[in-house]
């Protein structure tokens, strides 16, 4: 699988490219090392039970410039009823003011266009950008950083609470069929400063096209980061998110990952616990029927001593579709007193699904609490028959009960619009179409 | 009411159930009296369409319907109602949005509106009064870390919303001490109309103490080896089953 198209793309791209002079520097030596890692096979073991190659054997393009059709409307279902949020909007990879909403932040909090940082905020671009995504080692990093397009970036000052979050917006339609899609974000937390980012994933036509996204976020000491990533993206879409955050002392990060889209997903959520007495919390769910695959990968590095890790993540799985977890956990030698535990649960609602669950820890410290457990069930037929004996019908009964299955880690979820909306999606997706 | 003809049914390839005949009339109450293993578990759940049972010859009637060519969600929307032995643990869904549910899917059955959770509400909170619960636990998950003597008032509750006219109770005594027993009991009665019947199924006399039945029928080896009245379960609690048991030839 030849990477020689990426790169012929890359030259011809390179004289529009705008920006200070370290960003072609930054871009380019991504794209040479996406040149030599190529496409990541099965054989490497982060990818051993996900198959990239619907993704490598295409070419896809960057996205031709068009006038957006999408409309508010449109987008209303997947705005969580809190329309109030500050939002940014990007259609087929480019940003629509139109479409975007700027509610009332303090004052010391810039949130901007990735275009517009690079004009506004250069120095904390430097200082950050490309610094936490491991572009060496991960291609799909390196794609993404050589062919970043447009992006958010959002720096909350120490001390700052934002109240309401920020709710970043992906929106595919028929116009980005057969393109390539590469949204970067940045967020940086000051000492004590809190901020929700939310960050949605969606597909809003039939269409083939890759989604390739990295977030990167700096949550510093004290600080208290809320982070809920939302994939709904169309259903022949490819989609691979990369977040990378990195802990300060006593600081808080609670990950969530929303999965229901996308003929091949797959999702690395990482987190550095880098200081004392940091906290990190990755949990999610992930809906999958059809011939979906939906590969999970957390990475949890308590370098730190006296960090708390928690993960909880939850798969219903319908059809033949395949899901994926890998959670890894590296505990350093300095990082003594590492409370850490992880979970996988999966409910298989068909004879066909498949789940791939696989823990991995590596643990270099002696005095630590590392628990971890994976469970992969089907619906109890005496629940069943219980609610059934209810009056409750039989598609009912199926639908609540896969909704309990999901309850648990959906109350983990901090942001009531989101709890609510997911709630009801896990809901209304099971009741129907579900063979009574 | 409930017409039982011959039934004869089987667990895999084990048969429980080798004939039972049995009439139970609007206004009654039934006690199913046995030893362990004799089957009246297994009655009482085939009456509600467990699914784990197959009947292998005879026949049920419910107000004048094949109860067996219904499923469990219909037979629950006609009026049967079945008090599980072991009430089903449901983390992640409350009390109170299962009982409304339940309650709503059977009204829309009848062609009946569905209530909203504040009427609904108002409702159930008169009933919980009748089992002596406390309303906090409409917000708990179903039955989740509930105790015995919780979950048992928890399906009386559930009989008390939705108002069955042919509940079956099995083994609702097992494991409640002598006041969880009374609010049990209490309940049933409070519940009992000329229009709808009660079949206690119980291996103890101990509760018919409280709701008195009509009937008293011993079941052992999957057969009803006597009927009575309610002096049947006084001259078992003191003689226990054996007497029953060895003229009539039949083992437990």
């Amino acid at each position: 699988m030849s990477t020689a198209s990426y790169q012929d793309q890359f030259a011809a791209l390179a004289s529009e490219r705008k920006g200070p002079e370290w960003l072609p520097a930054l871009r380019q030596a991504a794209m040479t090392r996406f040149a030599e890692l190529g496409f990541p096979t099965t054989r490497n073991e982060d990818w051993h039970f996900t198959s990239v190659t619907p993704i490598a054997e295409r070419t896809f393009k960057p996205v031709r410039a068009e006038k957006s059709s999408v409309t508010l409307d449109a987008l209303s279902p997947y705005l969580f009823g809190a329309e109030d949020w500050h939002r940014l909007v990007f259609v087929n990879g480019r940003f629509d003011p139109a479409l975007s909403m700027f509610a009332g932040l303090p004052a010391e909090v810039t949130v901007s266009t990735l275009a517009d940082a690079l004009k506004t905020q250069p120095e904390l671009l430097v200082e950050e950008l490309g610094k936490l995504a491991q572009y060496v080692e991960q291609p799909f990093t390196a794609l993404n950083t050589a062919f970043m397009s447009d992006g958010v970036v959002i720096h909350v000052p120490a001390d700052v609470v934002v109240e309401v979050p920020i709710h970043i917006v992906h929106v595919a339609d028929s116009g980005a069929a057969g393109a390539a899609l590469y949204p970067r974000t940045l967020v940086r937390a000051d000492r004590h400063a809190q901020v929700t980012l939310v960050e949605s994933f969606i597909g809003l036509d039939r269409a083939t096209y890759l989604t390739n996204a990295v977030t990167e976020l700096t949550v510093g000491e004290g600080a208290v980061v809320g982070h809920y990533k939302i994939q709904r993206e169309a259903e022949d879409a490819y989609h691979v998110y990369t977040s990378q955050a990195i802990q300060a002392a006593t600081s808080t990060y609670h990950a969530f990952s929303f999965a229901s889209g996308s003929a091949l997903s797959r999702t690395n959520i990482y987190t550095r616990l880098n200081g004392a007495g940091a906290e990190g919390r990755l949990n999610g769910l992930y809906c999958l029927d059809g011939s979906q695959h939906c590969d999970h990968q957390t990475f949890v590095e308590h370098i730190a001593p006296n960090c708390a890790s928690r993960e909880l993540y939850k798969g219903i799985l319908d059809g033949s579709a395949h899901g994926v977890f890998n959670g890894k956990v590296y505990v350093d030698p300095e990082a003594q007193k590492t409370d850490g535990k992880q979970s996988n649960h999966t409910l298989l609602l068909s004879g066909t699904a498949r789940i791939d669950s696989k823990p991995q820890l590596e643990i270099f410290a002696d005095d630590v609490k590392c628990t971890h457990g994976a469970t992969v069930g089907r619906l109890q037929d005496i629940a069943l028959f219980y609610l059934k004996s209810r009056g409750i019908s039989a598609v009912s009964a199926r639908a609540l009960l896969t909704y309990a299955f999901a309850a648990e880690v959906l109350e983990t979820i901090e942001v009531d619009a989101i709890r609510l909306g997911l709630e009801a999606l896990v809901f209304e997706r099971f009741t129907n179409g579900v063979p009574a | 009411m409930l017409r039982i003809s011959d039934l004869h049914a089987s667990a895999g390839d084990k048969p429980i159930l080798k004939g039972i005949s049995l009439d139970v009339r609007a206004g009654e109450v039934h006690a199913i009296m046995g030893p362990n293993g004799s089957g009246k578990s297994t009655l009482a759940q085939i009456i509600a369409g467990h699914p784990g049972y197959e009947v292998t010859s005879g026949s049920i009637s419910y107000e004048g319907e094949d109860l067996l060519d219904l499923d469990a969600e219909e037979r629950a929307q006609r009026g049967v109602f079945l008090a599980f032995q072991y009430p089903v643990e449901i983390p992640g869904v409350t009390n109170a949005y299962f009982l409304r549910a339940a309650y709503n899917e059977i009204r829309k059955a009848h062609g009946e509106e569905e209530v909203d959770p504040i009427e609904f509400l108002d409702l159930v909170e008169e009933k919980l009064k009748l089992v002596d619960m406390d309303p906090a636990m409409l917000h708990r998950s179903v039955n989740a870390g509930f105790s015995g003597g919780e979950k048992k008032r928890n399906e009386i509750l559930q009989m008390a919303v939705l108002a069955p006219k042919l509940a079956v109770l099995d083994e609702t005594d097992s494991g409640l001490d002598i006041d969880a027993l009374r609010i049990v009991a209490n309940g049933v009665n409070a519940l009992k109309r000329p229009t709808n019947a009660t079949v206690v199924v119980t291996h103890y006399q101990r509760l018919l103490d409280y709701i008195i039945p009509d009937h008293v029928h011993v079941l052992a080896g999957g057969r009803i080896i006597r009927s009575g009245g309610k002096e049947l379960a006084h001259e078992l609690e003191a003689k226990g089953y054996d007497w029953l048991l060895e003229p009539a030839g039949v083992g437990a």
